[in-house]
């Protein structure tokens, strides 16, 4: 699970109001390469939650995005280089995604997050 | 400018959308806003004398060859983009609209430095190769001057044959017999079938979708580089490996985790279905049922396309998290002791193809961009004549193509295209909201009232079944096949 993905997801149990961001419980972490392309990553800057994603990254062990960021700092190649391995390189093999108001652990096995809920959280 | 646009006769209702989706992308749209052609984002097609719409002969407005080459070479169904040198009904007639063809416009292709190539093409009959010699021979009053190279030439011409009716030459009667003469700007790259085709795929499921047809999706859902393009019911990715191929971002997710994360082992499963074509791999893969979706609050136009084949109950039934006897109310919700709660497999319920498809049109007014499209099939049964006014409907979308291929005596699928023209507004969200919990008050009745696997699959009546039986309706049965190529 690559973290673009962590910031699109939340938990969605009933009666949960507040399901974003999951907390990472990271068992095994993977760095895989992508094509580097720029225009998706400005494409996406605006969808993406920074403040999780920077969090998110710090969790998997990558500290260089910054606490806050802003528009005019996608004209910088080196940012746009850490955005782009922070959002689609870093992978999450193995671990969970914990819904921060319950607890509830949504398993993360082979890459693949497993969100779907249990007969009573629906 | 007018181009002769001959289609592979096969998948008829697919080809004119292909093309017009092509022509959007590479931006046949972009200029003039003035003229509501383009505005409707449509083009002007014209047919050949006495040619019927299924014909392969069609011709089409373009704003320029550029344009023209980049649609062909995309596309699937167009076998060739021509630039138009002659016609006629007969060979005298052609040579009399190739002379008086502009020779500033023949000139450069007939240059003595140039190679040049002549393809002879009939449709619905067949030339021996001698007949085609005579009539390439026959052309001898178009002033040659290049060389020719039949392997790896500059300028391709084709003169393409088609007969009257009669000889069955596949198409309605009213076809005449009609000679193209025309150069070549582009054509599909076929060989695209033949690599991508599914018998040599290593992970596959039993509804995994036909690369020609997923090749058709990805077209009509415009996936291009930098383009995330999304599949709510992934499951063996046969629908993204085809959007991947065009250059688009791929996301897939599917309610069984078996297919998505387990696969048939370390290399069969949806990764290797990328890695099988040096593809790039989807950006994710996630467990997620579509009635219940795990997007984040506030998250929304983030796909450009969300392409898929929704399981609409005849070959495979769709599934939502929620036991049977949960929605029916027969038990109480049932909660999992927390010792148990890791291996624990959810049940579920069936799900209709009505709340399914609801559930769909919100995802994707919701996640898609302003002018993105939802691309995804549609059953129809066929006995309902007034099946065009039946297609789902959404404040936010606007329906632009719609393109049947039959699949049975009783039930045929139909591709929709439909582009995002309104925003998601909170009234939108909340008319959804009310419609998703009215499905789940009335589960049953919903299930029974969109059964399509029984109309499908249950014993013909007496009358139809007379119909169909005996030899008496084989031989009445029309030569013309239409939509079932």
């Amino acid at each position: 699970m690559r973290l673009l993905t962590h910031n699109m997801l939340s938990s969605n149990m009933k009666g949960v109001s507040n399901g974003f961001p999951l907390r990472i419980e990271v068992e095994k972490v993977v760095e895989k390469q992508v094509d580097f392309n720029p225009d998706f990553l400005k494409n996406m800057f605006s969808k993406v939650h920074w403040k999780a994603l920077a969090d998110a990254s710090r969790i998997m062990g990558y500290a260089e995005l910054p606490e806050e960021a802003d528009r005019s700092m996608l004209d910088s190649d080196d940012f746009l280089r850490k955005f782009h391995h922070a959002l689609l390189e870093l992978h999450l093999e193995e671990g969970a995604l914990v819904c921060p108001e319950t607890g509830r652990r949504f398993p993360v096995n082979k890459g693949i997050p497993n969100m779907l809920l249990h007969e009573d959280e629906v | 400018m007018w181009y002769l646009c001959v289609f592979y006769h096969r998948l008829l209702d697919y080809r004119k959308p292909e093309v017009e989706s092509l022509a959007e992308l590479f931006g046949a749209f972009d200029s003039d806003q003035g003229d509501p052609q383009i505005q409707n984002h449509c083009l002007e097609w014209r047919l050949p004398l006495h040619h019927h719409p299924d014909s392969p002969f069609h011709f089409v407005n373009l704003p320029s060859e550029d344009v023209a080459r980049k649609v062909a070479n995309r596309s699937i169904l167009v076998k060739g983009m021509y630039e138009l040198w002659g016609e006629g009904s007969s060979y005298e007639e052609l040579e009399d609209s190739i002379r008086s063809y502009p020779e500033d416009r023949k000139l450069p292709f007939l240059d003595s430095g140039s190679t040049f190539k002549i393809n002879v093409d009939t449709f619905g009959k067949v030339l021996s190769l001698e007949d085609q010699n005579q009539r390439i021979q026959g052309l001898s009053y178009i002033p040659f001057k290049g060389r020719v190279n039949l392997k790896n030439s500059d300028n391709k011409f084709w003169l393409m044959e088609t007969d009257d009716y009669g000889s069955n030459n596949g198409l309605p009667p009213i076809v005449h017999r009609r000679i193209f003469f025309g150069r070549e700007i582009g054509g599909a790259d076929r060989k695209l079938m033949p690599t991508y085709q599914l018998k040599s795929r290593t992970y596959l499921g039993p509804t995994a979708m036909d690369a020609e047809m997923a090749f058709l999706m990805a077209n009509q859902g415009l996936a291009t580089p930098g383009k995330l393009v999304y599949d709510p019911f992934v499951g063996t990715g046969s629908v993204l490996v085809a959007a991947a191929h065009f250059g688009a971002m791929t996301m897939g997710a599917d309610i069984d985790i078996r297919v998505v994360r387990d696969g048939r082992g370390p290399d069969h499963n949806v990764w290797s279905n990328f890695k099988q074509y040096g593809l790039q791999m989807p950006i994710a893969l996630l467990r997620a049922d579509n009635n219940l979706p795990p997007w984040r609050p506030g998250l929304k136009e983030i796909f450009d396309a969300i392409i898929c084949d929704p399981p609409y109950g005849v070959r495979a039934g769709g599934r939502k998290s929620g036991g049977r006897k949960l929605l029916k109310g027969a038990v109480s919700p049932y909660t999992v002791p927390d010792e148990k709660r890791t291996d624990h497999i959810p049940s579920t319920a069936p799900y209709c193809l009505v709340e399914c498809v609801h559930d769909l049109l919100d995802l994707a007014a919701r996640m898609l961009v302003m002018g993105g499209r939802l691309v995804f099939f549609y059953p129809v049964l066929r006995e309902d004549d007034s099946a065009e006014n039946h297609f789902p409907e959404h404040p936010c979308f606007k329906l632009i193509s719609s393109s049947e291929q039959i699949l049975s005596s009783r039930y045929s699928r139909v591709l929709l295209t439909m582009v995002k023209t309104g925003t998601y507004t909170e009234e939108v969200a909340e008319a959804a909201r009310l419609k998703h919990i009215e499905f789940k008050e009335n589960h049953l009745k919903w299930l029974e009232d969109g059964n399509l696997h029984s109309a499908v699959f249950s014993p013909a009546d007496a009358h139809s079944a007379a119909a169909v039986d005996g030899k008496f309706s084989k031989e009445t049965k029309p030569k013309y096949r239409g939509k079932y190529v």
